[in-house]
């Protein structure tokens, strides 16, 4: 059997990454946020930071969306929402997890209906720190989320996961 | 199998959903196009943020209430000092209390023009979305040299405020605010005369004076019903007793007048700002508190840019509070979008529901259960609930 992938293989590869690259849509998900965040990657898309000059796009549905977005600290009534809308995402899909009390809980650790950050509950791609986290900041997680799915394309990881 | 024509057509929406950024989930009823029934269920965000201030310390706390809601952190962080001055019987100096009013009135004006955005949003009329977030930038900026940082600012300490300001920032302020004045006055003639939107405000979602007394409309929701509720008139608190405002108020209403009851504030919040800049008390920016909080109950009622927020504070003489409770209001005026969604076409729900201004990390301070098996809500009584608590423990220390 030829294990060695054949020339076309390799080039529907290349050209899936790099759409993918330039176009990154979105979905914000708030699992528990106090709008701080929201507000901020709001204010990201809309023309001071205008990150759709980046090929990025809020989407309205999970089954549009590449990336998920995930402001607050989970709470128990959004959790099993959050793990829905990641479901319904087709691979391959990425979550990045925006602000403080979304890496970790922030100033709401230990509240009785707040389970932690959103990586004890969904596998997070890239953490993007702050109270609320600054559009450039947001500009620079993305941008730095883009650069990994380029390694992780020119590897030929992004089609097996 | 359930007789959908008989009940009609139920219409989930959310809590992920394209109208806004948070969580919320609703149900409309339809009949063809025509709501019929409309149904919200709340506590998607509820963190249990009152709990956790019954933990925290009485300084803790101040940055734990401005995480309650980020677009009016400020507004919770201020009921929360005053509160705790009451407490402790002190007052913040006329200098740091004009200060707070200032950052107060900024922190309005950058959200009405979040605000127009959204809704405008929702209206189909993205080119108002993004020039009123493009412009909000403006007032963003001036928040952030002021304060250090552009959403929570932190302004407040219990006795006072943390920066003072200087001539060169007041210089700042007073040109962002004839940049945003010009533009405020362009955005009134939009909303009040293009053909397009007025078809989507117009004579939608009107709510009668009598309904809104009923059904305890607060803040700008109310004054575009002709309800004359602004605490900043009625029950001045920090410096609003030196620098007056005025109501602004309409007879008609519907959404149009929701738009323009809050364009005329803006004009309004220009206008106290200039003033306060022009005749900002000298003196002090806090006074020392205090190391103990006497024991006590304390009421501060607060104009918030969405109407009134309630704050209650008990302290026993400890280092934390022991008994603490916001009221926001969103959970104020979300009572009038069920009822007034009800006869209205499907397409109209979201702008009726983004003319309240809501903000569900405020008015989460509850969660609803739901048995799984049928769906249907449960009530406990306060016997039952604590029955509960001991078997809850017990079970799991087994």
């Amino acid at each position: 059997m030829n294990t060695t992938p054949n020339v076309w293989q390799e080039v529907m590869r290349g050209m899936k990454t790099w759409a993918r690259l330039n176009s990154p849509w979105v979905l914000h998900f708030n699992t528990g946020s106090c709008n701080g965040c929201d507000i901020e990657i709001l204010a990201t898309l809309t023309p001071r930071y205008d990150l759709e000059r980046l090929g990025v796009r809020l989407q309205a549905s999970p089954r549009h969306a590449d990336i998920l977005l995930c402001t607050g600290a989970v709470t128990r009534q959004a959790r099993d929402r959050l793990v829905r809308i990641y479901a319904q995402m087709h691979e391959p899909k990425c979550v990045v997890a925006i602000g403080s009390c979304a890496l970790s809980g922030g100033v709401f650790q230990g509240c009785y209906n707040v389970l932690g950050g959103i990586e004890d509950v969904l596998p997070v791609d890239a953490y993007i720190p702050g109270c609320p986290p600054r559009p450039e900041a947001v500009i620079d997680g993305v941008v730095k989320l883009l650069d990994g799915l380029r390694a992780r394309g020119r590897q030929g990881k992004a089609d097996s996961q | 199998m359930t007789d959908n024509t008989a009940q009609g057509f139920t219409v989930p929406i959310g809590p992920q959903h394209p109208a806004l950024k948070e969580p919320g989930h609703f149900q409309f009823t339809v009949d063809g196009e025509i709501v019929t029934r409309a149904y919200v269920r709340l506590g998607y965000a509820h963190r249990g943020i009152e709990k956790a201030a019954e933990a925290r310390s009485w300084t803790q706390n101040l940055y734990l209430l401005e995480r309650v809601c980020g677009i009016c952190s400020h507004i919770h962080a201020l009921a929360y000092s005053l509160a705790v001055e009451q407490l402790a019987g002190v007052e913040a100096p006329p200098r740091a209390q004009a200060i707070r009013v200032l950052v107060a009135e900024l922190e309005r004006i950058h959200s009405h023009f979040l605000w127009m955005g959204v809704s405008a949003h929702e209206a189909g009329f993205d080119t108002l979305f993004m020039y009123s977030w493009r412009d909000r930038e403006t007032v963003m900026d001036l928040l952030e040299g002021l304060t250090g940082n552009r959403v929570n600012y932190s302004a407040n300490l219990l006795g006072g405020v943390k920066f003072d300001l200087q001539a060169a920032q007041a210089d700042s302020i007073r040109r962002g605010l004839d940049f945003l004045e010009q533009r405020t006055r362009h955005y009134l003639d939009v909303v009040s005369n293009d053909a397009m939107f007025l078809q989507r405000t117009r004579g939608i979602g009107v709510m009668t004076r009598a309904q809104a007394e009923v059904m305890g409309a607060v803040g700008p929701t109310a004054r575009a019903s002709n309800v004359g509720r602004d605490l900043r008139v009625e029950a001045p608190y920090a410096a609003y007793r030196d620098f007056p405002v005025r109501m602004a108020l309409d007879e008609r209403g519907d959404l149009e007048a929701r738009f323009e009851v809050r364009i005329r504030e803006l004009f309004e919040s220009f206008r106290l700002i200039r003033q306060i800049l022009d005749d900002l008390p000298p003196g002090e920016l806090g006074v020392r508190l205090p190391r103990r909080i006497p024991a006590g109950e304390a009421v501060v009622r607060l104009e918030a840019p969405r109407g009134e927020v309630y704050y209650f504070v008990k302290s026993n003489g400890g280092d934390r509070p022991e008994r603490l409770k916001v009221r926001t209001p969103t959970i104020c005026n979300l009572t009038s979008v069920v009822r007034l969604a009800v006869g209205h076409q499907l397409a109209d729900v979201p702008m009726i529901l983004a003319g309240i201004d809501p903000c569900f990390s405020c008015n989460d301070r509850l969660v609803q259960l739901y048995q799984e098996e049928t769906g249907e809500g449960r009530s406990m009584s306060w016997k039952d609930l604590r029955q509960y608590g001991i078997d809850f423990y017990a079970r799991r220390q087994a």
